[in-house]
């Protein structure tokens, strides 16, 4: 009864979802907003990658919005997790030659691309959140294959704040020689070439360095307590 | 191409039920990764990178890995 139930809801929702779909051409810019940001995006930020253009520029503060949550998600964990009595230290055993030699080869490189993703990410498909993401990742290889290394928790949350705090200056010094928070203060410069784009690199690296300690933390706070 | 793309729909979809039936959750972990990794291929082909790469980075490898740290934790078979 329960699955003959769950079954018809489901068939519901997926005909009320498709049928409002329906009427949606797809992949026709739509809205005058949309239409705005790809013509004059690149006049208007300097920034050759639309999509960073819109989420650093035009909708900086929402982006400011999800990197806190982020933050509060992250600190929330490490506080479920501190409060787990009983702790028993895990005997952790070495990994192979092999493993080991593999992660110690690949972690740089690994941080090297994300690098190369956040900084490069007004140029290129990417960005602080892809870029960070890549950078966890590395960590994450660093967990499973060099079992003994561990981040210093203190580091880690030092290089996040200090993402944080600089993206919040950042914002605050466009309000001081701009006309608006998170306005774009710097010169735009020539499109399609490193410093250009004036605020976003420098808040995308902000944004990267703090997600990518933050991912890396909250990793490390699972892996301590298992 | 729209065979390409209903191949990796029709593979997605295999992944998706497999991931509701499966009782062992270390599968149904991965079963759930190959969603997502097949989501990011589609991103891509819909020409959105930005979206491929967070997605694959985000929902392939790190919540993979931390929902297997916590099924590590906790009990793999479901009742």
């Amino acid at each position: 009864m329960r699955k003959i139930v769950s079954i018809l809801l489901l068939v519901i929702v997926a005909l009320g979802i498709s049928l409002s779909l329906a009427k949606i051409p797809f992949g026709v810019p739509k809205t005058k907003v949309g239409r705005h940001y790809i013509n004059e995006g690149v006049k208007e930020t300097g920034a050759a990658n639309i999509v960073t253009s819109v989420v650093v520029s035009y909708r900086g503060f929402d982006t400011l919005g999800e990197v806190t949550v982020l933050f509060i998600a992250s600190i929330g964990l490490g506080a479920v997790l501190s409060t787990i009595v009983g702790k028993t230290v895990r005997k952790i055993e070495p990994a192979s030659l092999v493993l080991s030699t593999g992660c110690r080869l690949l972690f740089p490189l690994i941080l090297i691309f994300g690098t190369y993703v956040f900084i490069h990410g007004h140029l290129t498909p990417g960005g602080g959140f892809q870029g960070g993401a890549i950078i966890a990742s590395g960590f994450l290889l660093i967990y499973l294959g060099c079992r003994e290394r561990r981040i210093s928790q203190k580091a880690s949350k030092l290089t996040e704040s200090l993402g944080g705090l600089s993206f919040v200056i950042i914002g605050l010094l466009g309000l001081v020689f701009g006309s608006h928070f998170l306005s774009n203060f710097l010169p735009n410069g020539t499109a399609n070439t490193l410093f250009s784009a004036g605020i976003i690199p420098v808040i995308y690296i902000a944004i990267g360095i703090k997600v990518g300690s933050e991912l890396a933390g909250i990793i490390d706070n699972l892996i301590e307590e298992s | 191409m729209i065979f390409v793309v209903s191949l990796l729909v029709f593979l997605m979809l295999v992944g998706a039920v497999a991931a509701s039936i499966f009782r062992d959750l270390i599968s149904v972990v991965i079963a759930a990764a190959l969603v997502s990794l097949i989501a990011s291929i589609l991103f891509y082909l819909l020409q959105a990178p930005d979206v491929a790469m967070a997605e694959a980075a985000i929902g392939a490898a790190l919540t993979a890995a931390i929902f297997i740290i916590a099924i590590r934790r906790t009990k793999r078979y479901e009742e």
